[in-house]
């Protein structure tokens, strides 16, 4: 007498409490004592701490005016940055030679964008101009001189332009000498290694601001009388030496990744040292380097803002100098905020580039 | 026929001479052209430096510097914020030198610490499954390992520092603390006669607890028996020294700060410089510490843990046999590197005039003397030592570290 049927009743719903908002609340806040208490603590602390931030940045703020007067509710004083807006980003160029950095900026964010963007063709071309070319360009755009533009000269330049400058050229000029020094240190020449290893190892065991010591007070004494290098040389010789460093490391890296079989198959087709590099292994080896690259890229971009200690005015030293003046003394929470974000807004974007260039190499295994 | 007869002697001849492959010219013989390539690659860094030597000679000599490091004798003549050994304005040149190093060595020591325990929570904060803790450590990490350190540096000294009160409105704490825009005083530790007896108890506890573990070992071997080394370890750590510094009856007072006039008297004050300096690097480095830790503890893969687990160990056991082990090979070498990174970023000091090496002897020292060369040359080949000593605890660390495979 049994009650046989064919179909399964359904199954009941999962219980309340372990879904929707409820649910979600219960796994990942208050499943335990300990993790209740910890969410209970971090809310306070961060409750006690947003509040009056946000209090502070945005609900009391001051956004509009031309002078410190109008700063008068108590809160932060966005009027000091956005006074101070074009000095931030030009330094002291002048007002009238904007264009110029401007029209730079522009050739460097169409290059940069087509070489990001998959599917936009001559990709070798554009890296080609934007290695070779492009800084030709930027350089008679910012110093002038040539082609009827107006010299300025490179103790005017500031702000977030030198920042970049000296990013991008110290990045540039370091990865033709980061490859050559990385592929020295792999060679089968005993003196070629050991002075390209002693090279890297130098640069790399002491700090950037000694290497910049170094450039700005010892340059001077090592080259002939007569012959002079104005500071941001100088700052950029030594940026780009300790950048080759680390660079060379970065590319050594790639260099270990490619499997040996493939060095033997460009000797066994008869290639040369330099063409199998060339033809062969570079073109493999700086593919797979690209998120170091960018790596680097960051942590040399946060380290420009070192040149401020010897006398340039990047973005951090020229929003220093600003807060520095007598008429806007008192507002460095509001500079140095707005540099942190602007420092921010870069170094995150490149990570986050390159963790999405990291993601499509990786083609699994 | 005649002439073609000739030409094949003549080719024979030819051969006959050199019966092997003709050789090829000297720059197409690979060890030979590598040979040349040295030498020239040798000659010209020698030309190079001859070159820059030469005109550094010719510099310094038109501008009246001696070369040679003489001046370190000489009298300094000026003041330092802060000094761990003695020192004041009569002593010499090369005093400011190891000052500025002792300096160096203390922010650094200090930030190092407090980095790493810091790094380490956050790093396991990261993990958690409390995801409001998760994301807090998120935005932690990605906000200040994103922003320069040196921005945050001169953030802490320049903007926040002057924030806090005069001396004569301090924070308090306990009347032994005072938190003021001068500085943090701390009551300072005065020892006495007989202190050095607790100091041996302390030597003594750290032998007897690396015996103690020693046996702990062989008898696990033998038995089989667990014996609680850890908190045995803690309770001789702690409880050795602290008999002994009671039974030679407490030789150790406190030296409390007071407010004399402006400002305070006695106690130990960590100068606002040292405090914004310590402060940032250990934010800046805790967060790509936290990311080691992170990427440390993920990289133990899931069959591991589950391994141990049907073996039998328990959580925690997992935790100490199989989980940390594995993980701090990831992590050590990797943290090292950071450490090395805190080292050569203390040189920041200079921005905010916090006394370290590059501070008092590159700078100071360096624009009272102009020895230019000397002072550089010094100042690098510290840090390139201290690198160099790092690299070969590394190298001792992988080699030691390194799995043996079958």
């Amino acid at each position: 007498m049994a009650i046989i049927t064919q179909n399964a009743s359904p199954d009941l719903p999962p219980p309340s409490s372990d879904i929707g908002l409820k649910g979600w609340l219960k796994q990942n806040l208050f499943s335990n004592a300990l993790n209740s208490a910890i969410t209970i603590m971090l809310l306070i602390a961060l409750l006690a701490m947003l509040i009056p931030l946000v209090r502070w940045a945005f609900i009391d703020a001051d956004w509009l005016g031309t002078t410190r007067e109008d700063c008068t509710s108590g809160g932060a004083c966005w009027v000091f940055v956005s006074v101070h807006f074009n000095q931030f980003m030009y330094g002291l160029y002048p007002a009238t030679e904007y264009w110029r950095i401007n029209l730079a900026g522009f050739i460097l964010v169409l290059t940069l964008l087509a070489l990001m963007i998959r599917g936009v063709p001559g990709k070798k071309y554009i890296t080609l101009f934007a290695l070779l070319i492009f800084p030709i360009i930027v350089f008679y755009l910012f110093a002038g001189g040539r082609f009827g533009l107006e010299p300025v000269e490179t103790s005017l330049w500031g702000g977030l332009s030198l920042t970049l400058v000296l990013a991008i050229v110290g990045i540039v000029a370091s990865l033709p000498l980061g490859i050559l020094l990385a592929l020295g240190r792999r060679s089968d020449m005993p003196i070629v290694r050991a002075v390209c290893v002693a090279f890297i190892e130098i640069w790399r065991g002491v700090p950037l601001i000694t290497v910049l010591f170094m450039a700005s007070v010892m340059l001077p004494l090592f080259l002939p009388e007569g012959m002079n290098f104005d500071k941001l040389i100088r700052a950029l010789v030594g940026i780009v030496l300790f950048q080759s460093a680390y660079m060379a490391e970065v590319i050594r890296g790639g260099l270990q990744a490619i499997p040996k079989g493939q060095y033997e198959a460009a000797q066994a087709l008869g290639l040369s040292y330099w063409q199998s590099m060339y033809k062969v292994i570079l073109p493999q080896a700086l593919k797979l380097v690209i998120p170091g690259i960018v790596n680097t890229f960051i942590s040399l971009f946060k380290d420009t803002t070192l040149v401020m200690i010897i006398g340039l005015f990047d973005l951090l030293g020229i929003i220093q100098a600003a807060f520095s003046n007598p008429d806007w003394l008192g507002y460095s929470i509001e500079g140095y905020a707005f540099a942190a974000l602007v420092f921010w807004i870069f170094c995150f974007g490149m990570s986050r580039y390159s963790q999405s260039v990291e993601r499509k190499l990786n083609t699994g295994y | 026929m005649a002439d073609n007869k000739a030409t094949d002697s003549s080719d024979m001849s030819s051969q006959s001479a050199s019966p092997s492959p003709a050789k090829p010219p000297f720059w197409n013989d690979p060890d030979k052209r590598a040979l040349i390539f040295q030498v020239v690659l040798l000659a010209g860094l020698f030309l190079l430096f001859a070159f820059l030597f030469n005109n550094t000679l010719s510099n310094l000599d038109k501008r009246g510097i001696n070369t040679g490091f003489g001046f370190l004798s000489n009298t300094a003549g000026f003041g330092i914020s802060q000094t761990l050994i003695a020192y004041d304005e009569t002593s010499s040149f090369g005093r400011t030198f190891l000052v500025g190093l002792t300096n160096t060595l203390l922010v650094a020591a200090l930030a190092i610490v407090a980095a790493t325990l810091l790094g380490f929570l956050v790093g396991v904060g990261r993990l958690s499954k409390n995801w409001l803790l998760s994301k807090v450590t998120l935005v932690y990490i990605e906000t200040f390992r994103n922003i320069p350190l040196l921005l945050q540096i001169v953030f802490w000294y320049m903007a926040i520092i002057p924030l806090l009160p005069m001396p004569r409105n301090s924070h308090s704490l306990a009347e032994a603390f005072f938190l003021n825009r001068r500085g943090l005083e701390m009551p300072a530790p005065v020892t006495e006669a007989g202190f050095n007896l607790t100091l041996w108890a302390v030597a003594a506890a750290i032998l007897a607890i690396i015996g103690l573990k020693r046996w702990a070992k062989i008898r696990q071997d033998k038995t089989g028996q667990i014996f609680p080394v850890f908190w045995t370890s803690v309770a001789i750590l702690i409880g050795l020294p602290l008999l002994v510094f009671l039974l030679t009856g407490r030789p150790l007072h406190w030296d409390l700060p007071a407010l004399k006039g402006f400002n305070f008297n006695g106690g130990l004050t960590i100068i606002p410089e040292l405090a914004a300096l310590w402060l940032a690097l250990t934010i800046y480095t805790a967060a790509f510490i936290a990311e080691i830790v992170r990427s440390g503890i993920q990289s133990v893969i899931k069959g591991q843990i589950e391994a141990a687990a049907s073996l039998g160990l328990r959580p925690r056991r997992t935790l100490q046999l199989v989980v940390i082990p594995q993980a701090m090979r990831v992590i050590i070498p990797q943290l090292t590197s950071q450490y090395l990174n805190i080292v050569k970023n203390s040189s920041l000091a200079v921005a905010i005039a916090y006394p370290d090496l590059v501070a008092v002897f590159a700078g100071t020292t360096l624009n009272q003397t102009g020895q230019a060369v000397e002072i550089i040359f010094m100042t690098m080949l510290v840090y390139l030592s201290i690198s160099l000593l790092i690299s070969l605890f590394m190298n001792w660390y992988n080699r030691r570290m390194a799995l043996i495979e079958r």
